[in-house]
């Protein structure tokens, strides 16, 4: 080991934090160097002289009780002083969390609730759809007469219900034909009218429950729809007619279906 | 129960906590009030501490404290940092010193028996050196110890301590 290396772990040796083949290796060196050796021995005067004569200061007198006072104090009221606020806030923090989370989910569902469709506009949508079909396909009747005694028969064995199909023709509305149709899971009759040449399909199915609904109408991409129920049956009505003469045949078709109950 | 564990085992080590905070703040009072503070963040993260060495463990808070204390009450951002400066100063004194057979241990033996003058030299030490002395020379403390302490590698213990040393010999040179 030379001189470089020497002084560099002299430090070391001398607090004796050297291993073994280290301190060995110096102690060669030094026997062996007598500058090295004059560096360690000022190096040692110097610790020995700290250890010796600077000054150790000792806790003054009270120091020991006040600590124990402030430690009394302080294990008294462990939970109300400085952990109590964190804990308070960090349960205030909690709750605004949780509220939050809460408050979202509700707007969230209340949003989704809005946003989803009723059965009614599912049903509306189902009608323009059907009715659009009907015209699209040139397929309006799968039984086209104006004879009501040629059209009401004709569903007999495909419905499980007996349609109420009346010759409007006097109130300006003649019927041009029947079909079968398939709308809400149902299995439906439709019969066509016309008025002016305009079309108009008019759906009927038995409804689960006798309750009456007043005829309301609505208008989807220009179609004007109305919709009522009557000794329970479901109608919806469907043209490219203005609503005001749609429901002057939706007045005559609800008066009929209540003087001849199917 | 925890108090008294507590107490039991860190108020044994109150003349350590006070004789290093002393050396780092100069001054009786600011000593008292960084181990009073002190006890108390120990006591706070006592559940921490996994109980080998307790004089450790305490005189790394105290040392936390007194220089979180240090940091607010004094400008002495000029004292803490300047290794570098030192680290020029001590390259050439590492590379003459082996040239220099005629520097003479009698002659600065006579100053550094002398209490004050040492005590001076210590004071005028920067901070981060004189720590590191204290630790070694007036509390025994091995270099992992102090390593943990002041949370440096123990190759830096070892050069702070003889850095510390060098310096601490030309301020003795100094006052002569």
């Amino acid at each position: 080991m030379d001189c470089k290396q020497t002084l560099k772990l002299l430090t070391a040796y001398g607090d004796q934090e050297l291993g073994l083949s280290e301190a060995e290796e110096i102690d060669q060196h030094l026997s062996a160097c007598l500058a090295c050796q004059n560096a360690f021995i000022i190096q040692s005067e110097l610790r020995d002289a700290v250890k010796l004569h600077a000054t150790y200061f000792q806790a003054p007198d009270g120091l020991e009780d006040r600590i124990k006072a402030t430690l009394a104090v302080e294990q008294q009221l462990p939970a109300i002083q400085p952990k109590r606020p964190w804990r308070l806030s960090f349960w205030n923090w909690f709750n605004v969390g949780a509220t939050s989370v809460s408050l979202i989910a509700l707007i969230c569902s209340a949003a989704l609730y809005l946003a989803t469709p009723s059965s009614d506009d599912l049903l509306a949508e189902e009608v323009v759809s059907s009715h659009v079909r009907s015209l699209m396909a040139n397929h309006l009747a799968d039984v086209a007469s104006s004879d009501q005694h040629t059209v009401k028969p004709w569903f007999n064995g495909k419905l499980d219900f007996a349609p109420c199909v009346n010759d409007l023709t006097a109130q300006g509305f003649p019927l041009i034909g029947g079909r079968l149709d398939y709308i809400d899971q149902h299995a439906v009759a439709a019969l066509v009218y016309r008025h002016h040449l305009h079309p108009i399909n008019v759906y009927m199915w038995p409804a689960v429950d006798a309750r009456q609904i007043a005829i309301h109408t609505l208008s989807i991409h220009g179609y004007h729809l109305a919709h009522w129920n009557e000794a329970g049956m479901i109608y919806w009505m469907i043209s490219d007619l203005d609503t005001r003469e749609l429901l002057a045949l939706a007045h005559i078709l609800q008066a009929q279906a209540q003087c001849a109950p199917s | 129960m925890r108090a008294q564990r507590f107490r039991e085992i860190a108020l044994p080590h109150l003349n350590a906590a006070y004789n290093l905070a002393r050396w780092l703040t100069h001054n009786d009072q600011d000593a008292q009030d960084i181990v009073q503070e002190a006890y108390l963040r120990a006591f706070k993260f006592f559940d921490g501490f996994r109980g080998d060495d307790a004089r450790a463990w305490l005189l790394a808070i105290v040392r936390n404290t007194a220089y979180t204390w240090l940091q607010q009450n004094r400008d002495h951002a000029a004292h803490v940092f300047y290794d570098e400066a030192f680290e020029d100063l001590n390259a050439t004194e590492s590379a003459t010193l082996c040239d220099q057979p005629d520097s003479n241990p009698v002659a600065i033996l006579t100053q550094i028996d002398d209490k004050h003058l040492l005590d001076q030299a210590l004071i005028q030490l920067p901070v981060e050196f004189r720590e590191i002395l204290v630790l070694r020379e007036l509390e025994n403390l091995s270099y992992k110890e102090i390593s943990q302490i002041a949370c440096i590698p123990i190759g830096t213990v070892m050069s702070r301590l003889a850095r510390g040393r060098k310096l601490l010999r030309a301020c003795l040179e100094q006052m002569n």
